[in-house]
């Protein structure tokens, strides 16, 4: 089985903003990019299951041929920096998708 | 005016986190323009804005100043700093206004200095609000009559606009402290001024206002030549480098969507963008374009305070306790909800328990793992100080002393690493504006005051 942490070079998480958190998916070549991208296995339903969310409520899932980038952008699930708050940077969100299993 | 070369020296993406002065030397001895850097950033939290703190200390902002300044002053070329203090408030302008002054006695410079002001009055606001001129800027509640009053102060990220104004008005401007500012503005408005496009302006801007980021690995002095038709980024390192890829990968960092950049006053579309080597550290962009918005609007910013918090830090080995974790929080939880109403009033109790799922929380996808150890952090928020203490004790004696099944440990139920045992947090904020706003004039929302310091 691979993983996409295993094809990835970056696979990363940040506030885009203090009410929003997005995700990019980084390949180290074109051909990593492309099988990935071509499979469809990163899709708005997989993201909803993965982050217990409504597909309508995805804010951008898209891709960047100049980066060989995927980027998902979602509501953060808090505040940034208030009450409860578990991660200010929403730097460590991005683990669900180091184990997105590739066909 | 048009020129064929503007160069742009970009200390770092952010000031008072510091820079190596041989790279920014480096940048220097290439007789850049002008000299840009922003300080401004919501990421560290809305307490900024809440409470008025600053991202770095004032020491940290004298010390780089005193060196911006100075090339400034000796190469005769402007020095842009955005969003003083983080926030970009009228008191942080202020601030940084004074750190100039003092450095300009110091020092005896002259100084010919514009301060760009970014609070907005909460009438306008207001005012805008009941036009309907006000949205959401992303998955953010509609701004209520309540949230601009709760708001300690608003301000607006301004675009190119008002650094425009003191360019054309005052030609012979030394430095320039802006507040709140859209980050790649003052660089696009010095290439404004000039007569470049408008793409490649504000798609340099928005690469170098993150320093060095874009290089690999990444660093913080650069330089930016801006040419009509492209513009190429140099490294001032000895071991950066610039790749198209980690050019275009910086793109994305921090945004929304990939290759579409809302702004003041348009969007930053990089679809057609190319991004190509020069040396094997120089990389040349070239096809950005940017497609100016009708009506123009600027983003608002603004939180309030939300009362104070007091945390609570225990360590768990137990493996009987650590089996059956959920429900032994719920029994605490109980404790507290069995408290006097007047006592647990207005009050949030909230487990971080780490080792399971303190960082992700619900979203964790590994719900199933036995850990040797957990961390519980105890975050209790109430309207005051006493309030929080209070709560978080009763919530610290609970994990302490609370029974549960099958236990063999009779004496603690938790190893407390800190005194006091309970921590006062201070006070908790949270951001409450941020929202787009229509304008008829975006230089008008942002006072220009002009000093001369001799």
């Amino acid at each position: 089985m691979t993983y996409l942490k295993d094809i990835a070079k970056i696979i990363r998480s940040k506030n885009a903003g203090p009410f929003e958190v997005t995700m990019d998916i980084i390949f180290q070549n074109e051909e990593d990019y492309r099988r990935v991208l071509d499979s469809g296995v990163i899709n708005r339903e997989l993201v909803s299951k993965l982050y217990h969310i409504d597909p309508g409520k995805i804010i951008t899932l898209s891709s960047f041929d100049a980066a060989r980038a995927i980027k998902i952008t979602l509501p953060r699930p808090r505040k940034q920096g208030s009450i409860g708050e578990t991660d200010m940077h929403a730097a460590q969100q991005h683990v669900p998708l180091m184990l997105i299993e590739l066909p | 005016m048009k020129k064929d070369l503007l160069r742009v020296l970009v200390p770092s993406g952010m000031l008072g986190y510091g820079f190596p002065l041989d790279s920014f030397n480096r940048g220097l001895a290439m007789n850049p323009d002008f000299i840009s850097v922003d300080s401004g950033s919501t990421d560290s939290g809305p307490q900024k804005l809440a409470l008025g703190s600053m991202t770095c200390t004032r020491s940290a902002y004298t010390e780089e100043m005193e060196i911006l300044i100075r090339a400034g002053l000796e190469h005769h070329i402007p020095v842009f700093i955005s969003s003083a203090g983080g926030d970009g408030t009228n008191q942080h302008v202020e601030i940084f206004a004074d750190i100039a002054r003092e450095l300009a006695h110091k020092n005896g410079w002259k100084l010919n200095m514009a301060l760009i002001y970014a609070d907005i009055d909460k009438e306008i606001v207001r005012k805008k609000l009941g036009e309907g001129k006000v949205q959401p800027c992303g998955p953010v509640d509609s701004l209520t009559a309540q949230d601009v009053d709760d708001a300690t102060v608003i301000v607006a990220q301004m675009g190119a606009e008002p650094y425009l104004k003191v360019l054309r008005e005052n030609p012979k401007i030394n430095l320039i402290i802006s507040g709140r500012s859209y980050d790649p503005a003052p660089m696009a408005a010095m290439a404004l001024h000039n007569g470049f496009p408008a793409g490649l302006a504000w798609h340099m801007g928005k690469i170098l206002e993150c320093g060095g980021l874009c290089t690999e690995p990444s660093s913080r002095c650069m330089v930016g030549e801006l040419h009509q038709e492209y513009f190429d980024l140099i490294p001032l390192g000895d071991k950066e480098r610039c790749t198209p890829y980690s050019v275009a990968a910086h793109t994305l960092y921090e945004k929304t969507h990939p290759y579409l950049l809302p702004g003041p006053g348009g969007t930053l579309d990089l679809s057609g963008s190319k991004f190509e080597p020069v040396t094997e550290k120089i990389v040349r962009v070239s096809g950005s374009q940017f497609r100016p918005a009708d009506p123009y609007t600027v983003k608002l910013e603004g939180a309030k305070r939300c009362g104070y918090r007091c945390i609570c830090v225990a360590g768990i080995r137990d493996p009987i306790l650590i089996s059956q974790i959920d429900p032994f929080l719920d029994s605490v939880r109980e404790l507290v909800n069995g408290l006097p109403a007047e006592q647990r009033e207005g009050s949030q109790l909230i487990f971080h328990v780490y080792g399971k799922n303190g960082v992700m929380g619900d979203l964790e996808p590994n719900s199933d793992f036995v850990p040797q150890e957990l961390c519980v952090i105890v975050e209790v928020a109430a309207p005051t100080p006493q309030a929080a203490q209070e709560v978080c004790n009763r919530v610290r004696i609970g994990l302490l002393h609370n029974p549960y099944e099958g236990r063999m440990a009779t004496s603690g139920n938790i190893g407390l690493p800190f005194t006091p045992l309970e921590i006062p947090l201070g006070e908790v904020c949270a951001f409450n504006v941020y929202h787009l706003m229509q304008v008829d004039d975006p230089a008008a929302l942002f006072p220009i005051q002009y000093i001369e310091v001799k």
